[in-house]
């Protein structure tokens, strides 16, 4: 089931085209990442989730029904654009805030205390945000980003201003937050973290979807059938590869050596009877490509067709 | 509306406890106060004692000068002029007072001093010699003095206006004091908490809180609600300057001892002369100078006054809300205070213009530019104040167009600036002209 839904978006500003015929579609519960280079259109998407933009066409669901201007006080929203208000006291400003997602007073009093005693930094509650640093203030703001506990929460590059540390605490809470059944849509440059983090994706370039799904079955599709094997050659014999098998890289490790090996119309047994006469193999294992990498050549071969297209 | 109120009790309370609200309101009184105290203050202080030699070459006044409170003429024979200087060094007199000889022609006489005398000390010297000298050419001429006032005429024209048989006299002085005064209120009113909404506007947007909050509330809920607040800001501003004034003039007078009739005034000359007592003519020419001051009580007594709150209060609020709109709009053009003086034009020279036409509206307050300028809801909120002291004819239907369209102006410039408002909050670091603007505006 999903939680949200966006169906044919299309938003025109003046001068160009933000988003061209764009769905999504997020599954409760799950961890979304929305990927794409800088002014793919990420931004007004979310925009458009959390109702301060409009699209020109095209619908958005939330719980299967249209999205409603009500649906604001169950979403939470970390923009990458992000600030608070640097003469106000934090205590005072997190109640500000939490209110305006509709929280009482009261509640938003109990929860900030829960919170601030969680990440310890009860001590900052008298103190102004231009006091802080810019660590500081950023766990102030995702504290305020959940504490209204959103059923679907937007991260836009949320990792950025903290150092490793508060990263890993951060990373946490929101496997926390998908533990207790929060819905993330996170956009991010960080693949590592996408990797890490995410159920499924989109990846969005120049105002058009060009690539979703689950990240493990996207990473699989764009498997190269090439196998890494690391193996001790005590005969000093060497591989001898039958035809059909391309040796692409060696490298020399510890002792070991390890290869890369793209195995073609075969598949992988053949490779290993090949090589289990004359090799001691330490590991075998299907080299599955980064997102990273996923990302640069999607985005490439369009830029490329795009270039193609107008020359 | 919920979360409108929570925004403008954040706008209202942080402007309030700020330190800068703080001082404004105490330092601004005291300003306004040292306005009102200062000049009376230095006017008791002029009076420290003050002895004049007075060299008559002319021989023509013998003593015939009278002191008055500190000040002291002492009058010399067989000294010259010279002799009378060098006398300052003694730091008895503190100067000497030469008449020349043929000063009934050259009509010029010197004072030479160590330390200036008050300006009111110089009028009355002068004051005294003029007297001495037009009694003696009067009396050359065979005029008696008596004659002479009794020809004095001083026409006082009464003011009233004639309308569906009621006949309302009307005092045009007191009304452009009043007049003025409610325009200059509602101009000061209208810059000084203006450029707060367009500073508060560029804050949230530089801070980048501005995303974070209109994921939970509308651009146009903050835009208002900043507006609003600080709206209120200003008022209890004022009614806290207006307070607080009164009381340190009040408390300040008292403190100086300072009454009404000690304040100073123009020396009424014919009791100076040779110290006779007050003529005939004298008498009756402070008769009519009480009639004014009944005149303008009368006059005060029939300005409408609560006409006059009311409109002001609705000119004040309803100016401050067209002209607000529009410096939040100038706010989300851009990205920091400096960039705001391209925009500023359009919204400073309305304003400016209602002033400088408030001086031919007052000349002429029924004329077809007072009428135009106190109905285009840009101009009304200054030139409708500066009309009203002076009548607007029954039914009043000049003031109720005015109104009417001030309101339907304000509805559109909150409109206009809310289009702006919404995207511009959003964009950063782009150098925003005219045309994208209107850009803006087209947007759904």
């Amino acid at each position: 089931m999903e939680i949200f839904k966006a169906e044919n978006i299309t938003k025109r500003y003046a001068t160009h085209l933000a988003l061209d015929d764009v769905s999504i579609s997020v599954r409760e519960n799950s961890i979304f990442g929305l990927l794409g280079p800088n002014g793919a259109g990420k931004t007004t998407l979310i925009r458009m989730i959390t109702q301060i933009t409009a699209p020109d066409s095209g619908t958005l669901y939330f719980h299967g029904r249209k999205l409603i201007a009500a649906d604001t006080e169950k979403i939470g929203y970390l923009p990458e654009e992000r600030g608070l208000y640097k003469k106000m006291e934090v205590g005072e400003q997190a109640l500000y805030l939490a209110q305006l997602k509709g929280l009482s007073r009261k509640d938003a009093l109990t929860k900030l205390k829960y919170w601030f005693e969680k990440f310890e930094i009860e001590s900052w509650w008298k103190k102004k945000v231009e006091e802080l640093s810019k660590g500081m203030a950023q766990k102030v703001q995702f504290i305020v980003t959940i504490l209204h506990e959103p059923e679907l929460l937007i991260l836009d590059e949320p990792f950025s201003g903290f150092d490793p540390i508060n990263t890993n605490i951060i990373k946490e809470e929101i496997l926390r937050l998908k533990k207790n059944g929060t819905t993330i849509i996170f956009s991010t440059h960080n693949m590592g973290s996408v990797e890490e983090l995410c159920d499924d994706i989109a990846l969005i370039n120049q105002s058009k979807k060009i690539l979703d799904g689950s990240v493990s079955e996207i990473r699989s599709a764009y498997k190269n059938n090439i196998w890494e094997v690391a193996y001790l050659d005590q005969s000093g014999s060497g591989l001898q590869l039958p035809a059909g098998f391309d040796l692409l890289a060696t490298e020399e490790d510890d002792g070991k050596k390890v290869v890369r090996i793209k195995i073609g119309n075969h598949n992988s047994n053949e490779l290993l009877s090949a090589l289990i006469p004359r090799v001691n193999i330490v590991s075998f294992k299907e080299e599955i490509p980064a997102m990273n990498d996923i990302f640069i050549q999607k985005v490439n071969e369009m830029n490329a067709l795009k270039k193609l297209a107008h020359a | 509306m919920h979360k409108i109120v929570l925004i403008i009790k954040r706008e209202y309370l942080t402007r309030v406890k700020q330190k800068s609200f703080i001082i404004m309101t105490i330092l601004g009184p005291l300003l306004m106060g040292a306005l009102f105290v200062v000049p009376i203050w230095m006017a008791t202080q002029e009076d420290e004692k003050t002895d004049v030699l007075v060299v008559d070459e002319s021989l023509l006044f013998n003593n015939s000068f009278s002191d008055k409170d500190n000040l002291k003429f002492h009058f010399v024979k067989d000294m010259n002029i010279k002799e009378a200087e060098k006398q300052l060094d003694e730091d008895y007199y503190s100067a000497v007072l030469y008449i020349p000889q043929n000063i009934i022609n050259s009509n010029g006489a010197e004072i030479i001093y160590k330390k200036q005398p008050g300006f009111n000390t110089i009028m009355f010297i002068e004051t005294s010699i003029e007297n001495e000298l037009e009694s003696l050419k009067l009396s050359e001429a065979g005029i008696d003095k008596k004659t002479l006032a009794a020809a004095k005429t001083d026409i006082k024209m009464r003011k009233s206006k004639y309308e569906s048989g009621v006949k309302e006299s009307k005092n045009t002085e007191l009304s452009m004091v009043v007049g003025m005064l409610g325009g200059v209120l509602i101009y000061f009113f209208i810059f000084l908490y203006g450029a707060q909404v367009m500073r508060g506007v560029i804050e949230e947007k530089s801070n980048r809180i501005v995303e974070v909050i209109i994921s939970s509330v509308k651009p146009f809920q903050l835009m208002m609600g900043k507006i609003i607040g600080i709206a209120m800001v200003g008022l209890t501003q004022f009614l806290l300057w207006i307070f607080l004034t009164t009381t340190i003039v009040s408390a300040a007078k008292g403190f100086l001892g300072v009454e009404k009739n000690s304040l100073p005034a123009p020396v009424p000359m014919e009791q100076t002369m040779n110290g006779q007592p007050a003529l005939q003519p004298n008498m009756q020419a402070q008769q009519p100078a009480a009639e004014d001051m009944d005149e303008i009580w009368k006059s005060i007594d029939k300005i409408n006054f609560p006409l006059l709150i009311g409109a002001f209060i609705f000119y004040f609020i309803g100016g401050y809300l067209l002209y607000g709109a529009l410096f939040a709009a100038v706010g989300a053009a851009v990205d920091n205070e400096a960039d705001t003086q391209q925009f500023m034009l359009p919204i400073t020279i309305p304003l400016i213009l209602s002033f400088v036409m408030a001086q031919f509206v007052m000349n002429n307050p029924e004329g077809p530019m007072a009428f135009w300028f106190s109905i285009i809801p840009f101009t009304s909120p200054i030139i409708m104040m500066v009309r009203l002291p002076f009548g607007i004819p029954y039914p009043y239907t000049d003031l109720w167009i005015s109104m009417s369209l001030l309101i339907i102006g304000f509805i559109a410039t909150t409109w206009f600036a809310g289009k702006i408002y919404r995207t511009g909050i959003l964009m950063y670091g782009k150098k925003v002209n005219y045309k994208e603007l209107w850009k803006w505006i087209r947007y759904h």
